[in-house]
């Protein structure tokens, strides 16, 4: 063997001091290991513990590091406040890799290492619907910022909340008005074949259908799939519309590739800004896209129209007219999502505050003072727009953007209303035992 | 290597299901989670040791074996709405079905052929899992409800959520795959398997017939496979596809890799190294990968054959 034939034959070595040394580093690394750290404090005046449940890295790093920068404004600004409940409240970030099993050891540790009061700030579905069993076991609320319709559906359990951004079906919903009104009747739908692409295939149909529209045809593609031109015949030519909603690294080569399809004359598109989010919309091969609609949860580049709170709040996270990080025009944010992150925490805050939450023995009734709430008005603490929140549903509804590509930039071109995105129940989580 | 004593072997065994179990009483809240996870993921890297360990076949595809017990299971109490029992055993069932239709079309390869062919298999498994999203719920998954995770014994019912229940249930499985495995690899049986894997012709010469013996390797190795991924989904909550991802047809591999290939115990070794790496360096820096990559280095410089492989090369012969 390798290991008996020179510079690593350990018979040759020092086997003890190295022996000792590992023992030393192990021991070391356990002893300041937080979980073996036992102490207590007094509640009143210790800060309350928010579990970060971050996506650090893997698929959805972009999308965490500026949760991240997000969270901690938020934070500062509720400390410089005065805290919750008059404590200060302190943020533990561990990264779950953005995999749902990860997830919810991650979860695990929050509630039985870290003891932290919540645990927030989840964005990706599978991570969240992964991590949500091990919430609800440790009754643990659980705060996500995700959009998805998982919280809503009350597939989950009565822990998991969504109180700061609205879900992909309410958006989808308050759509469809603006795409039948001023896009066109007929839509042609390009969504990755998997579950972000089927909550647009089977949410827009009955949405547009509703404003005497419809979606002509259906195309999905593959998420292997690199290429994307041989997909583009099946495009009807009827088609008024391309409403196209696809994620990832490949966003770059379909937009270039339908480009290269249609020339200059294509029909109109609309399509959700997750395609690009964190992506600067004047890289190259995205020019194609000049003139095309996009929502966004909140705008990314400055309006003129922009409320004071609107301003402050990008100012306090460190955003500039373009939605990149100031200083740094190439970080291009996450801003149609991470408001979402300011928002729940200002939401944490306020049931919390109406429980008069003063520790983990106390979560019962933090769910109960969330499931109370049913709306939250525009202005510093919610600086997206006014929400309001189905307690039984655990999920909020707000308005919408629909921005224009021009000149370079997202115009916010039209405002939905709250009542667009509001649909009928499909459970009740308030029937759950606690 | 023949020992004529199976005590040793028998008493360490022993040993360390007691320890374990000892453990359960005095680790803190979030190591006893944790271990018991680490324990029913070391179930994984047992089933995958046995085939590469033993037999030497490196297998790129163990991921659906796993993820076909987790389905099997999950599904039959979300959609049926069976019991746990039973849903453990359908997914039990899954894995061996799987490993024998795999092993039969697998197996006329060899060497890097079959790493490819049982990779490839795995990729399947995972796309039909996310074209199938209306019954397995794709890549976002399913919540497994957690009423449904009771163990009823006729007036009683133990809920599996329960963390001494969970960790109880964990180290049964556990104790029961490393006996197994244990009395697999002393038997005449594992010795053939250790022969194919040094010389399969010699062991043909011999008069054994190596393909029927290897194919009952893959129905093993992919029976205690899917046995962790059905005990995953249930104790645990969650099925969806990325466990069928070609990242968990690598893990079991590095796990077994670092514990030590044809060790008993190897792979328990491995996954604990494995886990507490990631979670105390996480805990430090996000270029933990970083860490854990120089620590796997390490481990080849110091430790070729993995730990307890290197542990049995050195010192402990008698290891199994």
């Amino acid at each position: 063997m390798a290991d008996k034939n020179g510079f690593f034959d350990l018979s040759k070595t020092n086997l003890t001091r190295r022996t000792a040394l590992k023992g030393l580093a192990a021991g070391a690394g356990l002893a300041v290991a937080p979980g073996f750290v036992r102490y207590s404090q007094a509640q009143s005046s210790a800060p309350i513990k928010i579990g970060f449940q971050s996506h650090r890295t893997g698929i959805g790093a972009a999308y965490g590091r500026w949760y991240e920068k997000t969270t901690a404004a938020a934070i500062k600004a509720i400390n410089d406040a005065g805290g919750i409940n008059g404590r200060p409240v302190e943020v533990i970030i561990e990264d779950d890799g953005t995999d749902p099993g990860r997830g919810a050891e991650v979860v695990g540790k929050f509630a039985t290492q870290h003891k932290t009061d919540i645990v927030f700030g989840t964005l990706f579905s599978h991570v969240v619907i992964g991590s949500a069993p091990a919430a609800g076991e440790a009754k643990m609320p659980y705060f996500v910022v995700s959009e998805g319709h998982h919280v809503a559906s009350t597939k989950l359990n009565r822990y998991v909340f969504q109180p700061g951004i609205t879900d992909v079906k309410s958006q989808i919903q308050s759509m469809a008005p603006w795409i039948a009104a001023n896009a066109g009747k007929k839509v042609t739908q390009i969504f990755p074949d998997f579950a972000f692409g089927y909550d647009h295939r089977d949410y827009l149909p009955p949405a547009l259908k509703a404003q005497g529209a419809e979606v002509i045809a259906q195309i999905a593609i593959p998420p292997t799939e690199s290429s994307f031109t041989k997909y583009f015949p099946q495009i009807p030519a009827e088609t008024e519309v391309i409403y196209h909603v696809m994620v990832g690294p490949a966003v770059l080569t379909f937009v270039k590739e339908l480009g290269e399809f249609y020339g200059s004359n294509r029909p109109q598109l609309f399509g959700f800004i997750d395609s690009l989010e964190a992506t600067d919309i004047n890289s190259p091969g995205l020019e194609f896209l000049d003139g095309s609609h996009f929502w966004e949860g909140s705008p990314r580049y400055a309006q003129p129209d922009d409320s004071a709170a609107q301003k402050a709040y990008r100012a306090a996270v460190g955003i500039d007219d373009n939605g990149a990080a100031v200083g740094d025009p190439k970080d291009v944010s996450t801003a149609a999502h991470m408001f979402g992150c300011w928002e729940t925490l200002y939401v944490v805050k306020k049931a919390m505050e109406d429980a008069g939450y003063k520790g983990p023995e106390d979560r019962a009734k933090l769910v109960e003072a969330t499931e109370a709430l049913t709306e939250f008005a525009e202005g510093p603490e919610h600086p997206q727009g006014p929400k309001t929140f189905n307690g039984k549903i655990h999920q909020c509804f707000g308005i919408q953007n629909i921005s224009k590509v021009e000149g370079g930039r997202l115009n916010v071109v039209h405002k939905t209303k709250i009542e667009d995105g509001l649909y009928e129940p499909e459970g009740d989580y308030t029937t759950q035992p606690l | 290597m023949k020992d004529a004593s199976p005590a040793k072997p028998y008493a360490l065994h022993l040993g360390v299901i007691a320890l374990l179990f000892a453990l359960s009483f005095v680790l803190p809240d979030y190591h006893h989670g944790l271990l018991a996870r680490i324990m029913v993921l070391a179930v994984f890297a047992m089933g995958y040791n046995m085939l590469f360990g033993y037999v030497g076949l490196l297998s790129l595809g163990h991921a659906m074996f796993f993820a076909a017990g987790l389905y099997g299971a999950g599904l039959a109490v979300i959609h049926l709405g069976w019991s746990v029992p039973a849903a453990f055993a359908v997914g039990i069932l899954c894995g061996a079905v799987l490993s024998l239709v795999i092993g039969v079309l697998a197996l006329r390869t060899s060497g890097v052929a079959f790493m490819i062919v049982t990779m490839m298999f795995a990729q399947v498994f995972y796309l039909v899992m996310l074209y199938l999203a209306s019954w397995t719920g794709g890549d976002q998954g399913m919540v497994v409800p957690q009423p449904a995770r009771v163990l009823s014994f006729g007036a009683t019912s133990l809920e599996l959520t329960n963390p001494t229940v969970r960790y109880m249930s964990a180290l049964a499985l556990f104790s029961i795959v490393l006996l197994v495995t244990l009395a697999i690899v002393r038997s005449r049986y594992g010795r053939v398997l250790v022969a194919i894997r040094e010389n399969e012709e010699r062991t043909k010469m011999l008069g054994y017939d190596t393909f029927s013996n290897k194919l009952a390797a893959v129905v093993v190795s992919g029976t205690i496979c899917a046995a962790s991924g059905a005990a995953y989904a249930l104790l645990f909550g969650y099925v969806g596809s990325s466990f069928a991802s070609v990242q968990y047809s690598i893990l079991p591999l590095l796990w077994v890799l670092l514990g030590g290939a044809a060790t008993t115990l190897g792979p328990l070794v491995g996954t604990l190294f494995m886990y507490y790496v990631v979670d105390i360096t996480s805990g430090y820096t996000s270029a933990y990968l970083l860490i854990v990559g120089i620590a796997l280095i390490l481990l080849v410089l110091f430790f070729p054959k993995g730990i307890l492989g290197t542990i049995r090369h050195r010192w402990l012969g008698w290891l199994p």
